[in-house]
């Protein structure tokens, strides 16, 4: 069970660890002050929640495990985040796009989480959900500026829409571990998830004056550690410092 | 918030009084209502602490700055970071709010006031500058992630909005 549950935690932190890393890449490139200081905000936020998360891992697996080594020394293909994340800052509207996608799934996510049969993931949950709460507003708030902004920021709204709304569908690609937590009650049924999560995101959109694409989902295995090519490079970034200098510390 | 404390002498609460918030100097962990328990076990303190943000990176300072203070009395100090229930801005003092005004950061709304001002644009917030509430957000995220940016449309000057957090 300890096991699964490992896993099951590794899909929770790695969503937020690899999206976390796209918005530090933001630090100092954000289009204004004020929207870079944001996303380097909601970064920061993303790590703290990773680390109460890997924390707890660390707990469950034991021996030499730290939250750094899980967070620094696992392989591409040992990482279990939707590919949604890993997708690059292409532009504003990507970063934007990308975001809300994430953060009203992960607000609903937590939302379901605190309620979870673990006690911990349900602590977890409620410190990041206070958070996530701030991140779905300036990311949806930014959707309907950008959306029904100028007929130019609208295109380039539609344009990062098309590209990154079949991502989303992965989310809701219950595998094994989410089945038998969802059993247990520890974690959402992300079935039922599904329906209200696109519900929300048509309303939004529909605000936003952003048409839904008719491109089809997207079957991505990111859960299952089936990643773009985009994941490597982030790794080879991410992990530079603990793989140079093995057991650095700050 | 009303922490607890369990066989405690005054000059290990006058010690934890003297540990600041490292990005808000002039409150202190106590005011800032992030220390939750307090037990000595003969020369022996345990210290839970709990984080305002997941990734607030002045927690790991305050808990080193903590431990200093009060191994420094003689004690030997374990600092806990524990997270439930989840830290509310209700719990920072009337004597913290006071101080972050003076320091120039607007203490935070009532909850239903905050979505207001947030969601809504309205002005609320006291410029702290002038006093005005002829106010503006600028930016739900300001110099740290607790904090919104704003304006003051009287003063022009701009300022710090400590958010609400429930
Ligand atoms: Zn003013």
């Amino acid at each position: 069970m300890n096991d699964k549950l490992y896993k099951y935690l590794l899909m929770l932190g790695d969503n937020s660890m690899i999206l976390g890393h796209r918005l530090s890449e933001l630090c100092g490139h954000g289009p204004s002050l004020e929207t870079d200081i944001a996303l380097t905000n909601i970064s920061l936020d993303l790590f703290g929640q990773v680390r109460n998360i890997f924390q707890y891992a660390a707990k469950l697996k034991g021996a030499n495990t730290t939250e750094d080594s899980i967070a620094f020394l696992r392989t591409a293909r040992q990482h279990h985040n939707c590919i949604l994340l890993e997708q690059p800052n292409t532009d504003f509207a990507h970063v934007i796009i990308r975001q809300y996608l994430f953060d009203a799934f992960q607000k609903l996510q937590l939302e379901n989480l605190c309620e979870s049969a673990d006690d911990q993931i349900a602590a977890i949950a409620a410190k990041s959900l206070k958070e996530t709460n701030y991140h779905v507003r300036f990311s949806a708030e930014w959707c309907k500026r950008l959306g029904a902004g100028t007929s130019e920021s609208n295109q380039k709204m539609q344009e990062a829409l098309n590209h990154l709304y079949p991502f989303s569908f992965e989310f809701f690609e219950q595998n094994e571990i989410e089945s038998e937590m969802y059993s247990k009650g520890i974690g959402p049924d992300l079935n039922r998830l599904k329906d209200i999560y696109f519900s929300q995101v048509k309303t939004l959109l529909s605000t936003a004056e952003l048409n839904i694409p008719d491109s089809p989902a997207r079957h991505t295995k990111g859960k299952s550690g089936i990643h773009s090519e985009y994941l490597g490079y982030i790794l080879s970034d991410f992990q530079y410092m603990q793989r140079v200098y093995p057991n650095m510390q700050w | 918030m009303v922490v607890e404390l369990n066989n405690i002498d005054k000059d290990i609460l006058d010690a934890l009084a003297s540990v600041p918030d490292p990005e808000i100097p002039v409150i202190n962990v106590i005011d800032l209502g992030v220390v939750r328990q307090v037990k000595k076990v003969n020369k022996q303190v345990f210290i839970d602490l709990t984080p305002t943000y997941t990734g607030c990176p002045a927690m790991d300072m305050m808990s080193v700055d903590i431990k200093k203070a009060i191994d420094a009395l003689g004690y030997e100090t374990f600092v806990k970071l524990v997270i439930k229930p989840a830290w509310s801005t209700d719990w920072i003092s009337e004597e913290g709010r006071r101080k972050m005004e003076e320091y120039g950061i607007a203490p935070p709304l009532e909850e239903n006031l905050d979505k207001r001002v947030l969601l809504d644009g309205e002005s609320l917030v006291s410029c702290t500058h002038c006093q005005s509430t002829n106010t503006k957000m600028i930016s739900q995220f300001g110099s740290t992630a607790c904090k919104a940016l704003f304006k003051c449309h009287d003063c022009l000057e701009p300022f710090d909005y400590f958010k609400c957090l429930k």
